[in-house]
């Protein structure tokens, strides 16, 4: 016997909207999300954010108010601080609360746990002072901090959102140096299909892109051989422009090159993963419900990134399917709900071809110099993979045996995209023949004392 | 440096970072504490001993790992409590012993 319905893992937007759709049509829902109060990433700490902190981060991550009200209405339970490490197939989930282990099981599982920073292996990325953009988003959304002296750097429309809330915030970046570049952007616009979110979404990047030239922030494009110089901690960004060399010194840099899906459950669960030509990863495969197998339900950008609008209706339509699958509701209601879901999803994915495009990582993370840290957990370098390539390695989980990179404590989740990069393209094969690291339970450390009190229960 | 948009409040508690007394804010996230205390790196790594601090702060890193009260923890993941003695996990590695 199942003791619920449904289960959801993440509460961002995704898992917020699915367990509230869920509930909503009568399913007994169980919420596990790993921070302390719901939002995910994009909408962290939305339930106690601060007038002051709502007008820095401004209208996009007000909008999490409406799922927040939507997920507090809904009888939902909702475990906080929940960390998942187990998931199986037949619905079984184990976590941790504070070192105490629990598990349960469902009739069936929807995985929305989101999206991880693509790894941005350059000199001195593994610097103090040296965060993603994400985290610096975190910092703004959950303390209220945001970093003085920064340089932001890399690719992808986060940096202009992040730029212009830091100087709503009185703390301007020095400079914004990109990979990309402007004619990446404009051949990008080619693939533009005209309708409202594409309009939205122009309307919106030129609208920060005047805030950034307004503050006077200096703006670099087409940036290469980036690098973060320091000897305890950051202290300059270097790069160059065309023949120009620059360097900035800075307390903070904050890197982006886009994000990519957080695979680790579905990785681990054994399910079919495809190599993502466009947006440079590994996506799970699922049909449009997000289903990836009988039980298993995965939404929003773990599924493939399509952003927060996208993620939750993504959810909504994963929490249709599944309670129709576990006989909630019947065939016929959830094609009558889903229909105008399915068609705003559509649109709202109408703009990735765009963004992909426009801002692509760049090569330099893509195929990082020899000399590059690529494994932060045990400090393996590029040249270490394409050494153990020459050695006959295929695959990143034999790559595991050579040098152990990805078999520290991030298990994979800042390398494992630059080891499949550089074996696929050292070994000429393709990224799906050159795979992922085979990713195992416990998905998070755990210790002896947990799992054994779990056992005894 | 950091600048704040919004006050931790006045409640502090004390805790101890490796021997040092600070004052942090009660209930607010750890690592964004420690960091705006000053303390920029959390610890060093056990193949080569480099300085590491904060990297992704939603807990998929592990670059800010420290030992509180003796236990191996994230410190993004963690909470101002009362008390905590916080050390930085010098080389060993903290997940292996």
């Amino acid at each position: 016997m199942s003791e619920y319905d449904i289960a959801v893992i993440g509460a961002g937007p995704a898992g917020m909207a699915a367990a509230a759709q869920a509930a909503g049509l009568g399913a007994k829902v169980l919420l596990l999300d790993e921070q302390e109060s719901p939002g995910g990433q994009i909408y962290r700490h939305i339930e106690h954010a601060g007038d002051e902190q709502l007008r820095v981060l401004g209208k996009s991550y007000e909008a999490g108010q409406l799922l927040l009200r939507d997920l507090c209405e809904a009888p939902v339970e909702h475990v906080r601080r929940a960390t998942v490490w187990m998931v199986g197939k037949d619905g079984g989930i184990a976590w941790s609360v504070d070192g105490k282990a629990s598990k349960t099981n469902a009739k069936r599982v929807i995985i929305a746990t989101g999206a991880l920073e693509r790894p941005v292996p350059v000199p001195g990325w593994t610097l103090p002072g040296v965060m993603t953009a994400g985290a610096a988003q975190i910092l703004l959304k959950q303390s209220g901090l945001v970093p003085q002296r920064a340089v932001l750097a890399g690719s992808g429309p986060l940096l202009y959102l992040l730029a212009s809330q830091m100087i709503t915030a009185g703390a301007a970046p020095l400079a914004l140096v990109e990979t990309n570049s402007m004619r990446d952007v404009f051949a990008a616009a080619l693939k533009l299909k005209p309708n409202r979110t594409t309009a939205s979404y122009l309307k919106q990047g030129v609208k920060l892109l005047a805030a950034i030239r307004k503050a006077g922030v200096p703006r670099y494009s087409a940036a290469q051989n980036l690098q973060v110089e320091g000897g305890g901690m950051a202290e300059a960004v270097s790069f160059n422009c065309g023949a120009n060399a620059h360097r900035i010194s800075c307390d903070f840099v904050l890197l982006h090159q886009g994000v990519v899906p957080n695979t680790q459950i579905t990785r681990s669960l054994g399910l079919d993963h495809d190599w993502d030509k466009q947006q440079r990863c590994f996506r799970p495969v699922t049909n449009r419900w997000g289903r990836a197998c009988e039980t298993i339900y995965v939404a929003g950008d773990g599924s493939g990134i399509g952003g927060a609008k996208a993620a939750e209706l993504q959810g909504r339509l994963a929490a249709l399917h599944a309670a129709a699958s576990s006989g909630v509701i019947g065939k016929g209601e959830r094609d009558v709900r889903a229909d105008p879901m399915l068609r705003e999803l559509a649109g709202q994915l109408s703009v990735r071809g765009f963004l992909e495009c426009a801002y692509a990582p760049s090569e330099q993370v893509l195929a990082p110099h020899d000399d590059t840290i690529i494994c932060r957990c045990e400090e393996i370098t590029a040249g270490d993979i394409r050494g153990y390539a020459k050695l006959g390695c295929k695959g990143p989980n034999q790559a595991k045996a050579f040098g152990r990179c990805g078999m520290g404590p991030c298990q994979g989740r800042y390398c494992g995209l630059t080891v499949t990069e550089l074996l696929a393209a050292a070994n000429g094969q393709t990224h799906d023949q050159t795979g992922y690291f085979r990713i195992r339970t416990p998905l998070k450390p755990i210790t002896i004392g947990e799992l054994a009190a779990l056992e005894s229960k | 440096m950091f600048r704040r948009v919004e006050q931790g409040g006045p409640d502090t508690c004390e805790v101890v970072f490796d021997g040092r007394k600070l004052a942090l804010p009660r209930h607010t996230n750890l690592a964004a504490s420690l960091l705006a205390a000053g303390i920029m790196s959390f610890r060093k790594t056990q193949v080569s001993g480099s300085p590491r601090g904060p990297y992704c702060m939603m807990g998929a890193c592990f670059d800010c790992v420290v030992k509180i009260d003796g236990e191996t923890r994230q410190a993004c993941m963690e909470t101002v409590r009362d008390g905590l003695m916080i050390e930085q996990v010098h080389g060993e590695a903290g997940f292996d012993e």
